[in-house]
């Protein structure tokens, strides 16, 4: 009887213990190409701080990223190289990759998004992907 | 017999819960909330599958996607922060980043090295005739290449030529078009921001368009 009353009360505190939705940051920018498979925590981008130091044309003409989340294959060894993040991120116009922390600091399993994007927000999916077989 | 037990533990913990969440919000016990139970299926709640109310600009360790647990998630600046004093929405971050930069709040760099570098600004406007009876689109240029460079745009997303784009509203909501950006950096499309772009009314003449043939044989 305990034991079956103590499951219901462990049951509704799962549903009221349980995480809401996330409430991140408009275009904050999840990148999780590599990074779970790699024991690292997802890569989180904050759109909004970057726009404030940097217009569009710097990243997306100068440097080259595209306009798609996770579409831009980063890799530790590209922005050790100065490409991608690793133009500014490198201790001279910005901190340097020994901050792993700073950028690597995604709830582990959050996969590569943009946060709060129209496509997020739709509440069925509305088509099917090609890539997918129907079942 | 057990399952009278379940319910009597899911019964019991709903109102410990109810009376946690009660004790944490520090909020008046609502009373038609009371005198409905037992009346309104639980089934038939308002905005069932809207996402719950949203805290504004949270800071990182309270967002749901940065890690608390994280020691750098910390040192993160909290946006609210930032965006004091600046302009704002109803949208996306709820700031008007064109508006704080024409003001300018905002000095962006348009060069990475170079702060004194001043961005190529074209002040253009295109007007886009809309079929439906929404009032007509006007694309800026200005504030469009104050952030941007012309080749963000042209000619992979937007070919450079009168009437040689096909744009519709549901291109522009799965991300593409317009949707490059609006609706996942740029202020998104939502019933607050339509006019931002649908801004040019409609002549006073202008009546909904029929095709050739039933004007030439209207119904009757």
């Amino acid at each position: 009887m305990y034991k079956s009353a103590l499951i219901g009360l462990l049951s509704m505190l799962a549903v009221v213990m349980l995480p809401q939705d996330a409430q991140a940051e408009y275009a904050d920018v999840v990148i999780n190409n590599y990074a779970d498979a790699a024991g690292m925590r997802p890569a989180v981008f904050p759109h909004w701080y970057h726009r404030i130091r940097f217009r569009c044309k710097v990243c997306h003409a100068d440097l080259g990223f595209k306009f798609k989340a996770g579409g831009n294959k980063i890799t530790m060894a590209k922005i050790i190289d100065g490409k991608f993040c690793g133009a500014c991120h490198n201790g001279e116009i910005s901190w340097s990759v020994e901050n792993c922390g700073m950028c690597h600091s995604g709830v582990p399993g959050t996969p590569t998004q943009i946060h709060g994007s129209t496509v997020q927000r739709l509440v069925a999916p509305t088509y099917k992907s090609l890539d997918k077989k129907a079942k | 017999m057990k399952t009278k037990h379940f319910f009597l533990g899911v019964t019991m913990s709903m109102v410990m819960s109810l009376v946690l969440v009660n004790a944490e919000a520090a909020q008046p016990p609502l009373k038609e909330v009371k005198a409905a139970k037992g009346k309104v299926s639980g089934a038939n709640v308002f905005n069932r599958l809207l996402k719950k109310d949203k805290q504004r600009n949270a800071p990182p360790p309270e967002d749901g996607i940065h890690d608390a647990a994280n020691d750098g998630t910390h040192v993160l600046q909290p946006p609210k922060i930032a965006y004091d004093g600046l302009p704002t929405t109803e949208f996306g971050n709820y700031v008007d980043w064109v508006k704080a930069l024409q003001d300018g709040l905002l000095r962006p760099r348009y060069d990475r090295f170079d702060p004194t570098v001043e961005p190529l600004v074209m002040d253009l406007d295109i007007v886009r005739e809309v079929k439906a009876s929404m009032p007509d689109v006007v694309f800026p240029h200005k504030p469009h290449t104050q952030w941007l460079h012309c080749s963000n745009c042209h000619p992979k997303i937007f070919i450079p030529q009168r009437n040689a784009n096909v744009i519709n509203m549901s291109a522009i909501l799965l991300g593409t078009k317009c949707g490059v950006c609006h609706g996942k950096v740029s202020f998104p499309i939502t019933t607050k921001s339509c006019t931002k772009c649908h801004s040019k009314p409609k002549p006073a003449d202008w009546k909904p368009p029929k095709s050739e043939a039933s004007l030439k044989n209207p119904w009757r």
